[in-house]
């Protein structure tokens, strides 16, 4: 087996790479597929709270880079998705720590035995995103409907394809459908006119997504959470099923669907 | 009725459209890191070297940048007078 590498990163902070990260594992491994999530944030890391598997670190990343355990030993398995893997990050050491080289290195041995290789890529264009971008097949870019948001992923995007990584895949997160509509957000098309890269994955906003990381539970697994969804089928494009984006603009509800008839006829 | 009301007084310009302009412009120059007043001083240098060939119109000369998918291309539109107007001129 020689499973692919997919690298989310954005440039900026707090889009949701990590969130992101989780939950497309998550995805994944429901659907049957072996998955390893790597937090490449050395320093910072937080994919092994989002995934509720914090208590089950004893060894991490530079751990296994540096000599000091086997690959195996830092592999944290999810007991509920058996499927599903983690190597954390460590929290005491700083992104030099570990080179691009030893990030292929690692991932060239974890393809041998996983379908998925899922590395959180920190923020920033230093160091810590070399490290995570040297060994991608596939690099997926988060960004929010929102400038600070869209002009980091424009530098990190041209920044792919500087170092042949490229076309990077977009996923645009916590969209606000109802702000969208009122012309005070921009719109997941605004976004891909400006950034002229290939949608992979269209979240809306949606509370779940706290809640269930409160829990430590990705919300990829709740079934009646959108952005769950929205999770989902970023999954199945990544695996290589065509799935349409959700219509953002639907609410569902008959109130929202009057709503929208009204807003109509008054325009 | 309050769009339409917005649109009569001339307040239509939604915030998310002034994003998306102010976004254009941004990541042009991002992209290229070339700054507004660079490309004046390339604009005054570009007339300067094609005067000393052929005549231009330089109050009529245009440069400006284009974007095609993620390429950038600088476009520049340099009317030459002609010999008919020399004449005249």
């Amino acid at each position: 087996m020689v499973g692919k590498v997919v690298t989310v990163t954005s440039g900026k902070g707090g889009v949701g790479k990590t969130t992101a990260t989780a939950n497309l594992g998550a995805a994944l491994a429901s659907q049957g597929d072996k998955v390893v999530c790597v937090d490449a944030d050395i320093g910072l890391r937080n994919l092994d709270v989002v995934l509720g598997l914090e208590n089950r670190i004893v060894y991490d990343l530079v751990d296994v880079v540096e000599g000091r355990c086997r690959l195996r030993q830092a592999l944290i398995r999810d007991k509920r998705l058996p499927e599903l893997f983690l190597i954390p990050a460590a929290q005491t050491r700083d992104k030099s720590a570990v080179s691009p080289s030893d990030m292929v290195r690692l991932c060239d041995e974890l393809r041998q035995e996983f379908d998925w290789v899922l590395i959180d890529s920190p923020a920033g264009i230093e160091r810590g995103f070399r490290n995570a971008i040297a060994p991608a097949d596939i690099v997926l870019v988060v960004t929010n409907p929102e400038i600070s948001a869209v002009r980091d992923a424009d530098r990190i995007i041209g920044l792919i394809e500087s170092e042949e990584k490229g076309p990077a895949r977009l996923v645009i997160n916590r969209v606000k459908p109802e702000m969208v509509r009122r012309g005070d957000m921009l719109s997941a098309d605004d976004v891909l006119e400006l950034l002229a890269v290939e949608l992979i994955g269209l979240i809306p906003e949606d509370e779940n997504v706290i809640t269930s990381t409160n829990r430590g539970l990705p919300v990829a697994l709740n079934g009646k959470s959108r952005a769950g969804q929205a999770f989902r089928n970023v999954s199945k494009r990544l695996r290589g099923e065509e799935v349409p984006f959700l219509e953002l603009s639907e609410d569902g509800s008959i109130f929202g669907r009057l709503a929208r008839l009204f807003r109509q006829g008054g325009n | 009725m309050m769009g339409f009301l917005d649109r009569l007084l001339g307040r239509d310009q939604k915030s998310a459209r002034q994003a998306k302009e102010r976004m254009k412009l941004v990541l042009i120059h991002d992209r290229t890191d070339l700054t507004p007043g660079a490309l004046e001083t390339l604009k005054d240098e570009l007339i300067a070297v094609i005067s000393r060939h052929v005549e231009i119109e330089p109050g009529a000369v245009r440069i400006e940048m284009t974007q095609e998918g993620r390429e950038q291309r600088l476009i520049a539109d340099i009317p030459l007078r002609t010999v008919h107007r020399r004449k005249l001129g």
